[in-house]
C-alpha cells in the first residue's frame, strides 16, 4: 500500500467513525453522551442499561435504524455513481443516468396516488427503478448503430425524461390535500420514517449489488479504457456491462425506495473518492463507499437536528453538492484517467 | 359582389353583443372585495375547487354543475342522490387548469365560485378567466373565521340568501358557543396536540397552516407551532422531544400503526390512548379539504381537547350539521361509521 492510499483511507474511516458518533449523540430527544455511552455498552454487553425505555427507544428503534439508512443509502449512491462514471467513462454521470431514480420515483408516485401502504410504496419504487433501468437497457440494445455507450446514455436521458413527465401527470391528477404533499416530500428526499423494518429491503439488495460491484472492481478499470483496447485485453465487454449495469442499478433503487430522490451524492462524492486515493477502481470503490455513507450520514444529522421540522435531504445534498461541485472541476489535476 | 349592409351588420354586432352579455342583475362584492357582475337568475354555477364545491352544495345543491372531483359510492350514501353523484369536472387552479376552459363554456355555467385565498395570485387568475370566457366568477374567503360571511357572499350571488343566512348563523353560533366556553380555560389547561398525517404520522401543520386552522381556533397549543404556512416532516424523535398530550390524525393507517408501534409508546398521547382519527365521510372534518365540513369537526375537537367543557352528544351534533348542511340525515348505523373515522 502506498502511504498516499493508506492516508487516504485513513482519512476516510476516520472521518465515518466520527459522522456516526455524531450522529448517535446529537437529535430532537436529548440523549446525554453518558446515558449513550450505556446504552451502546449494553447493546454491545447484553447487559441492562437500566435506563428508561423511551431513551432506549431513541437510540435503538430512531436514531440507530436511521444512522443506518443513511450509511448505507450514501455508500449505495456512491458506488454506483463511480462504477456507472467509469462504465460510461464520463465524470457527469450520476446513478440514476439510466432512469433508475425517475423509475422509482413514477413508482413512488403511483404508489402515494393509489394509496397503498408504506411497504407496497416502497417496493413499487424499487420495482419502478429496476423497469426503468431494464427499458432502458432493452432500447438501447435493439439500437445498434454508433457507440454502445453512447446509445445507452441518450435512451437513458429520454427515457427518464418521459419517466418525469407521468410523474408530473400523476402529481397533476393527484388530490391536492392530502397525496400531493405526501408525494413532494417523497421526490424531496427523507429519511424521517426510517424505521428498522426499512432496513432488510435496503440491506439485501445494497450488500448483494456492492459485493458484484466489488468482485468486479479490477475489471472496472480495463472498462473504462475505449472498447477496442477493452477487448483487445480479452474482455468480454458486454456481459460485464450488463453485470456493472444491473448491480449499480439494484443499489440506487433500494437506496431511491428507501430514501426518496436524494441527488449529488452519487456524482460527488466518486470525485471526492478520486481526489483522495486515484483512479484505481479497486481502491476507489472501497473509498467511495466508505465517503458516500459518511457524507449522506452527515447531511442526515444535519437535516434532523437543524430545526424541528425536517430539511429535505435533497435540498440539502444540492445545496452543498453545488459549489463543492464547482470547487472539484476548477481544482481538478486531470485526476480522470 | 353584393356590398355589405352597414346598418344590418351593425344591428347583428349589436344582437351579438346583447347575446353575449345577459342582463345583469346586480353586482356583489365578493371575498376578495371585487364587484362580481351577476345575472338575473344564477342556475347553474361551477366550483373552482372542491372548498367551494362543498360550500355550494351546502347552500344550494340543485346549483352545483358537477364535483372537481367525483364522489366515491360511500361518499355518495351521504350527499343528495342525484347530486352528490354529479358528474367529475375538474378544477381551475392557480398553476393550471385541470377543467378546460372550453369544457367549462360547454357546461354554460352562469357563474364560477372559488373558495380558498383571496390574494393576488388568484384574483388575477379569477379575472383572467372572467375576461376569457365572459363568465362572472367570484372569489370567497376560505378561511375558517371567514366561513359565515362567505355563506352570506354566496347567498347574495346565488339569490339564496335566507338560506345562507341560516347556514353563516348556525356557525356563527357555533363558533360563539364554543369560543366563550374556552375563554375561561387556563392556557395551562389547554393540551398539547400534535396534528399527525401520512402513513407515519410524521407529516404535520405548522401553525399559520390551514391544515390546523380549527385546532388554533380552539386554543390548543400545537406541538408544531412554527413559523410557516404549510405542512412539514418532523421525525419521530422530535414527537418524542414534543411529548403531546394529545394526537389528531386523519390518516387510518397511522392511527392504527400508532397506537401499537412500541417506539411511538412513549408519546404521552398514546400512552393516555388520546390518539383520536377524524371523521371523514363524506368529509374530512379536520382540513380534507378545508371546507365547511370543519365547523362540525370543531365541536368533535373542541369536545376532545376539553370533554368537561363540551358535554354534548357528538353524535346528535353530527346528525344536525349532516341534516342542516348536506341535508340528507344519517342513520345510526351510518353515525357510526362517521364517527370511526374509515370510509
Amino acid at each position: 500500500m502506498r502511504p498516499s492510499l493508506l492516508r487516504g483511507n485513513a482519512i476516510a474511516l476516520a472521518l465515518l467513525a466520527l459522522a456516526i458518533l455524531l450522529a448517535f449523540g446529537v437529535g430532537r430527544f436529548p440523549v446525554a453522551p453518558g446515558d449513550l455511552a450505556r446504552i451502546l455498552w449494553s447493546g454491545l454487553s447484553g447487559q441492562p442499561s437500566g435506563l428508561s425505555p423511551q431513551v432506549e427507544t431513541v437510540i435503538w428503534n430512531i436514531r440507530g435504524p436511521r444512522v443506518l439508512a443513511a450509511l448505507l443509502c450514501g455508500a449505495a449512491l456512491a458506488v454506483a455513481g463511480t462504477a456507472f462514471q467509469g462504465l460510461f467513462r464520463n465524470p457527469l454521470v450520476s446513478p440514476d443516468i439510466l432512469g433508475a431514480s425517475s423509475g422509482a420515483a413514477l413508482g413512488a408516485v403511483l404508489g402515494i396516488y393509489l394509496s397503498l401502504g408504506l411497504f407496497a410504496i416502497q417496493l413499487a419504487a424499487f420495482a419502478g427503478g429496476l423497469l426503468a433501468v431494464g427499458a432502458v437497457y432493452a432500447v438501447g440494445s435493439t439500437i445498434r448503430r454508433g457507440d454502445p455507450v453512447l446509445v445507452l446514455v441518450l435512451t437513458g436521458v429520454v427515457v427518464g425524461s418521459l419517466l418525469g413527465a407521468g410523474i408530473g401527470l400523476i402529481k397533476y391528477w393527484a388530490d391536492p390535500y392530502n397525496q400531493l404533499p405526501a408525494m413532494t416530500f417523497w421526490l424531496l428526499g427523507s429519511l424521517a420514517g426510517t424505521d428498522r423494518s426499512d432496513l432488510v429491503p435496503l440491506l439485501g439488495p445494497v450488500l448483494a449489488g456492492s459485493a458484484v460491484l466489488m468482485a468486479l472492481r479490477w475489471r472496472m478499470n480495463a472498462m473504462s479504457l475505449p472498447e477496442e483496447e477493452a477487448r483487445a485485453l480479452g474482455l468480454r465487454t458486454g456481459p460485464l456491462r450488463l453485470a456493472i449495469v444491473v448491480a449499480a442499478t439494484l443499489v440506487t433503487a433500494a437506496s431511491v425506495a428507501a430514501a426518496g430522490i436524494i441527488g449529488w451524492v452519487g456524482l460527488v462524492v466518486p470525485h471526492l473518492a478520486r481526489f483522495l486515493v486515484g483512479p484505481d477502481f479497486s481502491r476507489l470503490l472501497p473509498t467511495a463507499a466508505v465517503l458516500g455513507g459518511g457524507y449522506l450520514l452527515v447531511i442526515d444529522t444535519l437535516a434532523r437536528t437543524a430545526g424541528p421540522v425536517e430539511t429535505p435531504l435533497g435540498i440539502l445534498t444540492a445545496v452543498i453538492g453545488t459549489p463543492f461541485f464547482i470547487w472539484l472541476l476548477a481544482s481538478a489535476r486531470g485526476g480522470w484517467s | 359582389m353584393p356590398r355589405p349592409d352597414r346598418r344590418a351588420l351593425l344591428t347583428g354586432l349589436a344582437a351579438l353583443a346583447a347575446w353575449r352579455r345577459p342582463a345583469w342583475a346586480a353586482t356583489v362584492r365578493d371575498g376578495a372585495g371585487r364587484d362580481v357582475a351577476v345575472p338575473a337568475t344564477v342556475t347553474r354555477v361551477f366550483p373552482a375547487g372542491p372548498p367551494a364545491a362543498i360550500q355550494l352544495y351546502t347552500l344550494a345543491p340543485d346549483l352545483l354543475l358537477g364535483w372537481p372531483r367525483a364522489n366515491r359510492p360511500e361518499e355518495r350514501e351521504f350527499l343528495l342522490p342525484g347530486i352528490g353523484d354529479r358528474p367529475e369536472i375538474g378544477r381551475i387552479t392557480g398553476r393550471g387548469n385541470s377543467a378546460n376552459l372550453e369544457a367549462v363554456l360547454q357546461l354554460k355555467p352562469d357563474l364560477i365560485v372559488d373558495a380558498g385565498s383571496t390574494g393576488r395570485t388568484y384574483v388575477e387568475l379569477a379575472e383572467r378567466v372572467q375576461g376569457q370566457t365572459g363568465i362572472p366568477y367570484a372569489l370567497l374567503d376560505g378561511r375558517f373565521s371567514a366561513i359565515p360571511e362567505s355563506y352570506r357572499i354566496l347567498g347574495r350571488l346565488t339569490g339564496r340568501s335566507a338560506r345562507a343566512e341560516t347556514l353563516a348563523t348556525w356557525c356563527e353560533t357555533a363558533m360563539a358557543t364554543i369560543r366563550g366556553r374556552i375563554a375561561g380555560i387556563a392556557p395551562e389547561q389547554r393540551p398539547s396536540v400534535y396534528y399527525a398525517r401520512g402513513p407515519r404520522g410524521l407529516e404535520t401543520g405548522l401553525g399559520g397552516s390551514i391544515n390546523v386552522e380549527t385546532l388554533s381556533f380552539l386554543g390548543a397549543r400545537n406541538v408544531a407551532d412554527q413559523p410557516g404556512s404549510g405542512l412539514a416532516q418532523v421525525s419521530l424523535e422530535q414527537v418524542l422531544a414534543w411529548d403531546p398530550e394529545v394526537i389528531v390524525t386523519i390518516d387510518l393507517a397511522f392511527s392504527e400503526s400508532g397506537r401499537r408501534d412500541p417506539a411511538w409508546a412513549g408519546v404521552r398521547a398514546v400512552k393516555a390512548g388520546r390518539v383520536h382519527l377524524s371523521p371523514k365521510i363524506p368529509f374530512g372534518w379536520v382540513d380534507f379539504p378545508p371546507s365547511v365540513n370543519r365547523m362540525v369537526g370543531l365541536w368533535w375537537l373542541a369536545k376532545l381537547l376539553y370533554p368537561q367543557a363540551f358535554p354534548e352528544d357528538i353524535r346528535a351534533i353530527a346528525r344536525d350539521f349532516h341534516t342542516l348542511f348536506y341535508q340528507v340525515t344519517p342513520s345510526e348505523p351510518q353515525l357510526d361509521r362517521i364517527l370511526a373515522g374509515r370510509g
